[in-house]
């Protein structure tokens, strides 16, 4: 009799999980360490929210609430959504969807995850001492001259979980490049893997610029060098360019990677190829490269020049021509589709609506007189939630269900996912569609206090909030419940294509058996049975010890 | 990534040349030439640049996937110091309304 090969997750020492290459465990190490930071972001918007139920500040007070916002956009921005799909999602899925072993350097993955503990360390530190106040994106001079709080240390922990992004986004790309099963060219891979790919070259193009801004920053801050601060010969407009040219891409690593799990998804869900796949994949790469050449639009109201205005304008039009050929694509991939509704496409579903509000709502900021009038309202909230929780969460949940069968060989309860996705989406409409009306009417961002006119919006606001918090709240505990008692899960329990569901679930150490070889396109469903089509010389496995 | 053995004397040689660069860089910068003061300066410090990303680095040595690889820095860095010199350049452009 032949010995099926381990399963990955066999072994359960801590050493084992300290000093792991396999990828499939370094991207659980990344979702506990990602929950972590999620949660304690969570908590600091939830009391934004209640503190906003009132227009007095009668909860915190407005230094505390300024430390509340600045530690949700730090930890959410760079401690979950940028590794949450790349990290947790690619590191699990992209070797296996390639037919390859691992990633191309398995000890640089494991630096990579510790040098985001690392990062994440040198956060909570300054969140533990008091705090920052001066928000997500460090404006000079306020940070560099003015701000008491310990900016030093919260900017040291962002440039350290930066070298992760590069050394994870590098990592990717030799990946692809290298480590591709036979037969998979590159018109042959799956449109998550063009996604992590696209993501992969701006964390590497953009996040230096970052470091050596926040570096920049420290240094005018520590030893009084003029650089941002008009006082000592600065410009603090330049911080805003340097800033931006990072973390506008940011955007797209957050973004690209959820429009590639959608793709797996439609695709799965509605057992049909993709409507054509060389634009979607080459509408990743032109949103990479586009989206380095728009992040003037983020500074019109702040001293730029009309005319770079009205080229970062045009510009910025411009990005959302690749990121309407893939909303068009995957609609057009559902006509005709045999449509299922399971958990994972209830997600994909509510991200292309949402993402869809939050795309358009980015048209209405592009334009330099309509920005004038909502630059920084609550208009800009609403705008860029619908983009990063309404898109990239929605991707993140929906990717974390269709894969919780091959990530721990169980089935999470279905019901509960659908009721957990609708919560979801309803809450996330009635916490963020009121702040566009209150942006719209003039109500600022970060203010603790605010006119009583606003107090309607603001309290529709918050009691979505709550049912968001519910929505996120319930997966939590299922997924959980569901590796105790969840049902047993095949090897395929989707019947979809794609190279990491002929293997085992959860997956052998090394993924497959015997390296397998592609012969066909991706998403190779029947036109007719919607049936996956069976592909010669593809090893099947189904279970593993 | 190329395999050659490179002769530590070439090594020696950009340290040489990257130390007479410098003393350079110092030099110009007690002459008064006015604009060209920083034009100098700059094409200085891209010399030592050129250098060291082609002989410390590898890249003259490297294949066509590296020259790629560090032709996209390149562009990129140009796409940065391009649109931000655009706004700084083009500030003046508008007139001031005169009260």
């Amino acid at each position: 009799m032949k010995l099926q090969p381990q399963s990955y997750l066999a072994e359960h020492t801590v050493r084992s999980w300290l000093l792991t290459h396999d990828h499939k465990r370094i991207g659980i190490l990344y979702l506990l360490t990602i929950i972590v930071f999620f949660a304690i972001a969570s908590v600091a918007a939830a009391l934004m929210r209640i503190e906003l139920v009132t227009p007095q500040g009668d909860l915190v007070t407005s230094e505390t609430y300024n430390k509340l916002f600045t530690i949700h956009g730090v930890l959410m921005v760079w401690f979950f959504l940028i590794p949450s799909i790349p990290a947790v999602l690619g590191n699990f899925i992209l070797p296996m969807m390639l037919g390859a072993r691992d990633v191309a350097f398995p000890r640089l993955n494991l630096l990579s995850w510790y040098i985001f503990i690392a990062g994440g360390v040198l956060a909570l530190w300054s969140l533990i001492h008091g705090g920052v106040d001066t928000g997500w994106t460090f404006y000079t001079p306020y940070s560099s001259t003015y701000s008491n709080s310990h900016v030093i240390s919260m900017a040291a922990g962002v440039f350290v979980a930066g070298f992760s992004s590069i050394i994870t986004g590098m990592n990717f790309m030799v990946t692809v490049h290298k480590m591709r099963a036979p037969g998979l060219r590159w018109f042959r891979l799956p449109l998550l893997v063009w996604s992590l790919y696209a993501t992969s070259l701006i964390m590497v193009l953009a996040t230096p610029v970052l470091a050596i801004t926040l570096a920049l920053m420290s240094v005018e801050r520590v030893w009084g060098v003029g650089i941002f601060d008009p006082k000592i010969g600065g410009d603090p407009v330049l911080f805003q360019h340097l800033f931006w040219f990072y973390s506008h891409p940011a955007v797209y690593i957050m973004i690209l990677p959820g429009m590639g799990v959608v793709s797996e998804l439609i695709t799965c869900f509605s057992r049909r190829r993709i409507f054509g796949y060389g634009y979607v994949a080459a509408a990743s790469m032109a949103i990479a490269v586009l989206g380095f050449v728009v992040w003037g639009h983020h500074m019109f109201v702040a001293g730029q020049s009309v005319y770079s205005g009205m080229m970062f304008s045009i510009l910025s039009y411009m990005v959302s021509i690749p990121s309407a050929i893939k909303v068009f694509n995957w609609t057009a991939t559902l006509h005709k589709g045999s449509i299922s509704f399971a958990t994972p496409m209830l997600y994909a579903l509510g991200f292309i609506g949402l993402f869809t509000i939050g795309g358009l709502t980015g048209l209405f900021l592009a334009a330099l007189a309509v920005d004038v009038h909502v630059t920084d309202t609550y208009f800009v909230v609403a705008h860029f939630h619908y983009i990063m929780v309404g898109g990239m969460v929605m991707a993140f949940m929906g990717g974390l269900h269709y894969w919780w069968p091959k990530i721990t060989g169980r089935m999470y309860p279905e019901f509960a996912g659908k009721l957990a996705a609708m919560i979801t989406f309803i809450g996330f409409n009635l916490t963020f569609f009121p702040q566009f009306i209150l942006g719209y009417l003039g109500m600022p961002r970060r203010y603790h206090a605010y006119p009583p006119e606003f107090q309607f919006f603001h309290i529709l606001s918050t009691a979505g909030a709550s049912i968001l918090g519910v929505g996120y709240l319930l997966p939590f505990l299922y997924f959980l419940w569901s590796l105790k008692w969840g049902r047993v899960a095949s090897g395929n329990p989707w019947e979809a294509t794609g190279l990491e569901w002929q293997t085992p679930s959860p997956p052998p150490t090394h993924n497959f058996e015997k390296t397998p070889v592609v012969t066909r396109e991706p998403y190779a469903y029947d036109a007719v049975t919607g049936k996956e089509e069976p592909q010669e010389g593809l090893m099947q496995q189904t279970s593993a010890v | 990534m190329s395999d050659e053995i490179i002769s530590p004397r070439i090594y020696f040689k950009n340290f040489g040349a990257l130390i007479v660069l410098l003393l350079l860089t110092i030099g110009a910068a007690y002459l008064d030439l006015g604009p060209l003061n920083f034009v100098l300066a700059m094409l200085i410090s891209l010399t030592k640049t050129a250098l060291i990303a082609l002989f410390f680095m590898h890249i003259r040595w490297g294949g066509k996937m590296l020259h790629l690889a560090a032709g996209a820095g390149l562009l990129w860095l140009g796409i940065l110091l391009a649109l931000t010199l655009g706004d700084y350049i083009s500030r003046g452009w508008l007139p001031v309304a005169q009260h």
